[in-house]
């Protein structure tokens, strides 16, 4: 029988014959995984909710009032820039970006939204998926994020109602719901989106604002034609356009305000969590081979190699925690199916995979220690000396 | 005279304790032949252990030879150690003798395992083997569930299942009742004999030595005398009753 078999032979023996004690190891690394993976999601889900429009923009670079540090709220671009930066010839499409926030107050309990605007055709514009887009001008018409839909069972065709504070009185404004979106939320909200001219004539605005009609967007969604190189297009706008910086998706999503530090946050939790499971896993495994030295002395004694009794107890490591992986995997599933759309949970995401390889790793990681342990045991111990 | 299956050729191993060496192994001889069952006696730290770790190669001496079928143990490295130990050397312990969650005919079976005779002699040998010790009912039971005199018969079933040259037994009565410790070693002595193997049985128990064929009294980590007779065997252990 060859050092691998053998190692099988006593890894598997060991863990059916003491299956009721693995099984519970297993619920241990279960919990640890279902804690990994929520908060795996949660990262996910917390990043869409704050990234998500911008990510999805059909654009290569955004551009922002010079010194407004890519802060979106911090930029003004005007509507002579707009017209400056589609003139440049590396620009496929500009399209201007209006942020805002409001509420709606015609569902049965009030809702906090993004009122964004965005040129009908132009980057910036959400894809419909139920519905038609909506018409420019001040047509009233709004397409909405499909999480408001399933949170307040609005639908295509009806009308919602608004409040936005004009100077310091509080307005309330009708907007027909012509189609839904999806994947457009924004600072953690979901989104409504107008023409341009609607959302100057509904967004929330101070007196001073109220006095000018001209809209100022925050930012331009830039898309560049096919084939011109991005570092050659920045230059191009930056010499011909003036007081304005660029940035990329990435760069943007990164000075969103609070992303960057709710991000490690998780990341830490994350993180910490892993650790800590490293740590438990690797006691049990230590602490199992410490109640095996005069057991794993006879093994030796009787001419088992180190080879395979290293191997036994790596094969242990390593079925264990794929079944607690496994099995955590599957209540989390089971979990994540009674959770509201309200709660930023996303499990399909690549921080997902990579909580799961993790934690697949963990077991071997925190189990080295004891396996490296189990190899030094001399066999001598079978016969009393030390 | 036919070749000793083990010979031992003045031995040595030197211990350090608080920075004085102490000879725990002090210039020791002997030869066991094929068929003849050998006990080690003596007072606690007088060498016995390390004497049997030492032909169990378990332990390195500091000089002289130890030859095994004709191969020297000096002369091998760990894996050849190893693969000795599995094939030409069988063991029973004092204590946590056996695998604990292997059954007692797997605990059997291992030693065919690791020898890769499994497929050839497959489960009817241990069965038979353990039969032939009175474990017929009791193949199926883990180790927990075996009282210790089964647990030693097992023990035994596995040191022999494989064929050995050498048999080893440290102290293979020390957890059993007087009853039961007799029982085992007349059982061990006779499946010695009978098989031909060469046994060589650790123990403080003098009374124990009536199923052995010779007795090696050490003191001091050497040899302080050998029974050779049975006459001579038959008053040490009646010195202790």
């Amino acid at each position: 029988m060859s050092t691998l078999q053998l190692a099988f032979y006593l890894a598997f023996k060991e863990i059916w014959r003491n299956r009721g004690r693995f099984f519970l190891v297993s619920l241990v690394i279960a919990l640890i995984t279902l804690l990994v993976l929520f908060i795996a999601a949660l990262g996910e889900g917390l990043a869409n909710g704050n990234k998500q429009y911008i990510s999805n923009l059909d654009a290569q670079f955004i551009v922002f009032l010079e010194k407004s540090d890519y802060i979106i709220s911090s930029s003004r671009i005007e509507s002579s820039t707009v017209r400056a930066i589609r003139r440049v010839d590396a620009v496929d499409a500009a399209g201007p970006i209006y942020t805002s926030v409001t509420e709606i107050v015609s569902t049965a309990k009030p809702l906090k939204v993004s009122l964004l605007a965005a040129e009908p055709g132009q980057p910036g514009t959400p894809g419909v998926i139920t519905g038609r887009a909506y018409r420019g001008g001040d047509s009233r018409e709004a397409v909405i994020d499909r999480n408001i839909a399933l949170r307040t069972g609005i639908q295509v065709g009806d009308e919602i109602r608004i409040r936005s504070v004009q100077g310091t009185d509080d307005q309330f404004f009708n907007l027909k719901v012509v189609g839904l979106t999806e994947g457009q939320s924004y600072l953690f909200q979901p989104t409504i989106f107008v023409a341009p001219s609607s959302w100057e004539h509904i967004r929330p605005q101070s007196a001073a604002d109220q006095q000018d009609d001209t809209p100022f967007a925050n930012i331009v969604a830039v898309r560049l034609r096919p084939g011109v190189s991005a570092e050659s297009a920045r230059r191009d706008l930056l010499a011909r356009v003036q007081s304005i910086e660029i940035a990329d998706i990435n760069t943007t999503i990164a000075n969103i305000p609070g992303y960057s530090a709710q991000q490690s946050t998780v990341q830490t939790q994350a993180f910490f969590t892993l650790l800590i499971g490293i740590l438990v896993i690797g006691g049990f495994f230590q602490i199992q081979v410490l109640q095996k030295v005069p057991q794993i002395g006879v093994l030796k004694a009787i001419g088992s190699s180190n080879a395979s009794v290293g191997a036994a107890s790596v094969i242990q490591i390593v079925v264990i925690t794929a079944l607690g992986v496994t099995i955590g995997g599957a209540f989390t599933y089971l979990f994540s199916l009674g959770f509201p759309p309200s709660i930023p949970l996303v499990f399909n995401g690549a921080r997902s995979l990579l909580a799961i390889l993790a934690l697949t790793l963990i077991g071997p990681a925190g189990g080295l220690v004891s396996v490296i342990y189990a190899i030094r045991i001399e066999p001598l111990k079978a016969l009393r000396l030390q | 005279m036919t070749q000793p299956v083990l010979e031992v050729r003045d031995l040595v191993k030197t211990f350090t304790l608080d920075g004085s060496p102490i000879n725990a192994i002090d210039h020791v001889s002997f030869q066991v032949h094929a068929g003849e069952f050998l006990a080690v006696v003596g007072p606690s730290g007088s060498g016995k252990t390390t004497l049997l770790s030492i032909l169990a190669a378990l332990l390195t001496p500091t000089s002289g030879h130890v030859f095994i079928d004709g191969q020297e143990l000096s002369q091998m490295n760990e894996r050849q150690r190893v693969r000795l130990r599995r094939s030409r050397i069988g063991f029973t312990f004092q204590s946590n003798n056996l695998i604990p969650y292997l059954t007692a005919r797997e605990n059997v079976e291992f030693m065919l395992r690791l020898n890769g005779l499994r497929g050839r002699n497959g489960r009817a040998r241990p069965d038979e083997l353990l039969g032939r010790l009175g474990l017929a009912d009791r193949l199926h039971n883990l180790p927990a569930q075996l009282s210790g005199g089964e647990q030693q018969r097992v023990a035994i079933a596995r040191a022999l299942i494989h064929d050995p040259a050498l048999v080893l037994a440290d102290e293979p009565t020390a957890a059993l009742d007087t009853q039961r410790a007799f029982q085992v070693v007349e059982t061990f002595a006779s499946l010695i004999h009978e098989q031909n193997r060469t046994g060589i049985m650790v123990t403080h128990d003098l009374r124990m030595c009536k199923y052995v064929d010779r007795v090696i009294q050490m003191r001091d980590g050497q040899i302080a005398r050998e029974y050779t007779t049975r006459e001579e065997i038959e008053s040490l252990t009646q010195s202790v009753r």
